[in-house]
């Protein structure tokens, strides 16, 4: 698998730092399964959050906390290590938000064959699993905030290139466009956004509460 | 050791120890290496949280359970892949955000780990020098920079304000963690 679209350094740091919502957490997470150069490179800035813990001004413990951390440790029992990856198509992270694989998501419709599922996390963000028909066209539109879009099968292309299993198409408010999901197999995303689409036109305005989005 | 002062030779020997520390605590269940462990960075994983906002009390239990975390998953670490420090981190950094924002991280999915992908002795070497080579240029950074970088690991900054522009090496650290991948990946098929 070639991935052409990464994950940005900045996106990268801030799921380092822990300062993304959940949502857009989610979406790079099950990019980074995916791609292990975006992996290694976040490796380095784990490894800046590391040393500049390590340059930390030491705030010392309680003289019982070694004892009591040693009593948490006997009282600990060996945890499963995650199951590895099956044969579908959702990377660990997203398949623990959908309890499973493409088969366990509860598709609602919402127009122009297109189908989606909301998955649940916290405020600030929201993530949505897409499905939309090989040769679907989804209206010209903008973004009020950021988009992220991963691909997980099929592909889509726009004004910018051709996203196909693994790329991740970052979207923000200075950006506008047409996405076309290619023929041949459906296209199925998993897309985050922290503010509703703006869509140009004006059949697809009318379209804007359906999908919720 | 030509061009390298005394201190960072230590900081070196220090982190290759940490390494060797975890080992013992992974393969052995070795309990003095862990208190020297937890002497190390308990008070620093503290350090950590109070900075992020956790008063000392939740900080201090939390610290006790990232060092507790530590232990329990032991067999995970990979010193090809990261440092004592940096893992530690990472350890810390998800208590944050069950204790400070009872809220979920999503984590990559985990890579296999086990005798038959045993790293080889220099590259979790050169991981541990080249951290240790990192840590030397964040506390020479001028101090605005360093305060950018300390306010985006600490939550002081929202995300579209992240920049990563950080004029700290991290290429080096990035293309070793690449090599680590491939071989482990090799070994999976």
């Amino acid at each position: 698998m070639t991935i052409k679209h990464h994950v940005s350094d900045s996106l990268l740091m801030a799921y380092s730092a822990d300062q993304l919502p959940e949502a857009f957490s989610l979406v790079v997470a099950t990019h980074l399964s995916l791609c292990d150069d975006c992996r290694a490179a976040l490796g380095g800035f784990d490894a800046l959050g590391g040393a500049l813990m390590q340059s930390a001004e030491a705030v010392p413990l309680s003289d019982t906390a070694l004892d009591a951390t040693l009593a948490l440790i006997a009282a600990q029992r060996p945890v499963a290590d995650r199951a590895a990856p099956g044969a579908g198509i959702f990377p660990a992270p997203l398949a623990d938000y959908v309890g499973g694989d493409l088969g366990a998501v509860k598709w609602r419709k919402v127009g122009m064959g297109v189908r989606q599922a909301i998955l649940p996390t916290a405020k600030g963000a929201t993530v949505r699993l897409l499905h939309i028909p090989a040769g679907q066209v989804i209206p010209d539109h903008g973004h009020r905030g950021m988009e992220l879009t991963l691909v997980l099968q099929g592909a889509f292309s726009d004004a910018a290139g051709r996203y196909a299993r693994g790329d991740l198409d970052m979207e923000t408010e200075a950006t506008q466009h047409t996405p076309v999901a290619e023929a041949g197999v459906d296209c199925i995303c998993l897309s985050a956004t922290d503010a509703p689409l703006r869509f140009t036109g004006f059949i697809p305005r009318m379209l804007q509460p359906l999908f919720k989005i | 050791m030509t061009g390298r002062d005394k201190s960072s030779v230590t900081a070196q020997d220090e982190a290759e120890d940490f390494a060797a520390l975890l080992m013992a605590v992974r393969d052995a269940g070795d309990k003095a290496a862990f208190a020297a462990l937890f002497l190390h960075f308990a008070p620093r994983i503290k350090a950590y949280l109070m900075k992020s906002g956790a008063s000392a009390a939740l900080a201090e239990e939390c610290a006790q359970e990232v060092m507790a975390t530590l232990w329990q998953k032991a067999h995970l670490f990979d010193p090809a892949r990261a440092s004592v420090a940096t893992w530690v981190f990472t350890i810390a950094r998800n208590r944050r955000i069950d204790a400070l924002r009872k809220s979920r991280r999503p984590e990559p999915e985990d890579l296999p780990w086990g005798p038959a992908a045993e790293p080889d002795q220099a590259e979790a070497l050169e991981m541990q020098q080249e951290t240790t080579r990192l840590a030397a240029a964040l506390a020479q950074l001028p101090s605005k920079q360093r305060s950018l970088i300390e306010r985006a690991y600490y939550g002081d900054l929202s995300h579209s304000e992240i920049a990563a522009e950080t004029g700290l090496p991290l290429g080096t650290i990035k293309s070793r963690i690449r090599l680590a991948l491939e071989r482990l990946r090799h070994h999976m098929t």
